[in-house]
């Protein structure tokens, strides 16, 4: 197919061709050019030192370890909170509302609008609401409650989508067996509808873990071990930023993190789609 | 729940034959002015019919005149689709089924129904058959695999199946999927089942199975079902319903032993359908 288009063929197509081959290179490349450049700089600061020790000198040297703590305290809080809210709101929408309702497309829309919502409308909300309304303050908690709130929108949606791509005739012949709706819900629908549910994952804990605007006003700087979900603590994307931005001399440090982060994300990515394909297969030859 | 017994405690001694004229018609369903309406278009309008024990029923006629949805009113699946009405009266055994006290779990137990497109669940072929079962309380490890292996003998799938009852249903060829159906409906020991044209999508060979594995059912079940193929309606039916789309609506045309409907119809339309003339 590639081979066979030539200069010679019909000028217009010839033109497409370069365009759509053009922008997928321009893309790759320039990921490509993000990661090499990441990896060139990064790689001789991992280590299982930089991944445990705290930093020092405002995080010039030393490691990441508090870092990395409060970033997975941040996220698990951001999921126990959207998780169940997510999966029984996408529930409620796609099984119990009509499709053409009012209050079903109110809150479709609602969603969708909140979704596109800049983060930094969301810090200053949970800085509002979290940190001073409710009295968390700075801390692990607000930030986390925060990020939950950044990515319902795109996990109910999604999740949502996930129980619409369930074949109707599920539904009927689970009924006509005389399977109650909440069987059907557990055990066939639920299943079924778990591939749309690790694409929202996957986008919201992406969204979430690389967040920098949304956790500066409501989980803050402080870069000490967290004691407890009521601490503040810093997340990795507000240190590679702090590091790039505000200290000098932190450049190398801020690659290391920087990788740490990338390599986060893919490890996220590839463990949904393994889960997806093999949680998915047991399902439906044992359970 | 009780537990439910084997089939085979429930099958009758003497099968009857397997002549057309296979018992005496005596009402099991009774249907009085049944009428249905999606939102406000009506699909169809006014159906009396009765529907004989053990025998098996043929609903023929024309696309969109309305059998599909007859028969979803009889298990209420017409429960599911929000904008639907029905009125009149429906009647099995001594079960009034459009009550809105009726249990329509232990309805759609007693009746189960075969859709046009297999629609085996997405698990093992073991799974699709227990887990009906499991939600109706039978627990017991023996008494599973025992109904589950009844179940599939009685639909001719044992002997293909029983080396690999843990491989995806989904696998089956379209065929044995249906068979599969109907063996997940007839785990749950029904008295009566609901075939929504169940040969229309297999291939002729697969067709033929299934048609006889229906032949074979006379007598145990009380069978109602839709079919497009007039000659096999002549074929099996005991009793056969001609439904005709009248003035936008569904109408019924004329219902009776399915040999007078095919050799001596009393009604012109049914004359010219089961002549191939019109339909
Ligand atoms: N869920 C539904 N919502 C609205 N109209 C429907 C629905 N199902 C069927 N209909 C309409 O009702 C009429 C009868 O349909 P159906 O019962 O499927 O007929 P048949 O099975 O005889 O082909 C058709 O006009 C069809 O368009
Ligand atoms: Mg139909």
């Amino acid at each position: 197919m590639v081979k066979t288009l030539s200069r010679s063929q019909n000028p217009r197509e010839w033109l497409a061709f370069v365009l759509v081959w053009g922008a997928a290179a321009v893309v790759t490349a320039t990921f490509c050019w993000l990661l090499g450049d990441i990896l060139w700089h990064g790689l001789s600061r991992l280590s299982w030192t930089f991944l445990t020790a705290p930093p020092e000198s405002a995080g010039r040297r030393g490691g990441i370890g508090p870092i990395l703590v409060s970033t997975f305290l941040i996220l698990g809080v951001c999921l126990a909170v959207s998780l169940p809210i997510g999966v029984g709101t996408a529930v409620l929408l796609a099984e119990f509302t009509l499709d053409q309702g009012l209050f079903g497309r109110m809150t479709r829309r609602s969603l969708d609008v909140l979704a596109g919502v800049p983060s930094i409308v969301f810090g200053l909300f949970g800085n509002a609401f979290f940190c001073k309304t409710l009295g968390l303050g700075f801390s692990i908690l607000s930030g986390g409650l925060t990020l939950a709130c950044m990515v319902l929108p795109i996990l109910i949606r999604s999740t949502e989508e996930g129980f619409r791509a369930v074949p109707a005739s599920y539904r009927l012949s689970a009924a006509a067996l005389g399977l109650s709706r909440t069987t059907t819900l557990l055990h066939l629908l639920l299943p079924a509808a778990v591939p749309g549910l690790i694409v929202g994952l996957v986008l919201g804990v992406g969204r979430a873990i690389a967040e920098t605007a949304a956790l500066i006003f409501t989980s803050g700087y402080v870069d000490r071990m967290p004691e407890s979900l009521l601490d503040s603590g810093r997340a990795l994307s507000i240190h590679i930023f702090d590091l790039s931005m505000n200290v000098s001399g932190g450049d190398a440090n801020a690659y290391g993190s920087a990788l740490v982060l990338v390599v986060l994300l893919l490890l996220i990515n590839g463990t949904a789609s393994w889960l997806a394909t093999v949680g998915l297969h047991r399902k439906i030859v044992t359970v | 729940m009780t537990p439910i017994e084997p089939i085979a405690e429930r099958r009758p001694q003497h099968l009857p034959n397997d002549e057309p004229a296979c018992c005496k018609p005596h009402p099991f369903v009774d249907v009085d002015r049944l009428s249905l309406h999606y939102g406000e278009k009506s699909a169809f309008q006014d159906v009396t019919l009765s529907i004989s024990k053990g025998r098996i029923t043929a609903l023929v006629g024309p696309s969109g005149c309305g059998k599909t949805s007859f028969l979803t009113c009889l298990n209420r699946l017409t429960d599911l689709i929000p904008a639907c009405l029905v009125s009149g009266r429906i009647t099995i055994d001594t079960l009034d089924v459009l009550a809105p006290q009726t249990d329509v779990i232990r309805l759609r137990r007693r009746i189960g129904m075969i859709f046009q497109k297999p629609n085996p669940f997405p698990l093992s072929i073991r799974r699709n058959l227990e887990f009906p079962l499991r939600e109706h309380g039978l627990r017991d490890r023996t008494q599973l695999s025992t109904a589950i292996e009844t179940a599939l003998r009685d639909v001719g799938l044992w002997d293909e199946v029983k080396d690999r009852l843990d491989s995806p249903a989904l696998a089956l060829s379209g065929g044995q999927q249906q068979r599969l159906c109907i063996a997940r409906a007839l785990a749950l020991s029904p008295e009566m089942l609901l075939m929504d044209e169940p040969c229309s999508a297999l291939d002729p060979i697969s067709s033929g199975i299934v048609e006889d594995l229906i032949v074979r059912l006379r007598g145990r079940y009380t069978i109602l079902i839709v079919t497009h193929n007039l000659a096999q309606a002549r074929r099996i039916a005991n009793d056969a319903a001609l439904f005709w789309v009248h003035n936008g609506a569904g109408r019924l045309i004329e219902a009776g032993p399915a040999k007078q409907i095919f050799e001596d119809p009393r009604d012109p339309l049914t004359a010219a359908y089961v002549s191939g003339m019109r339909g």
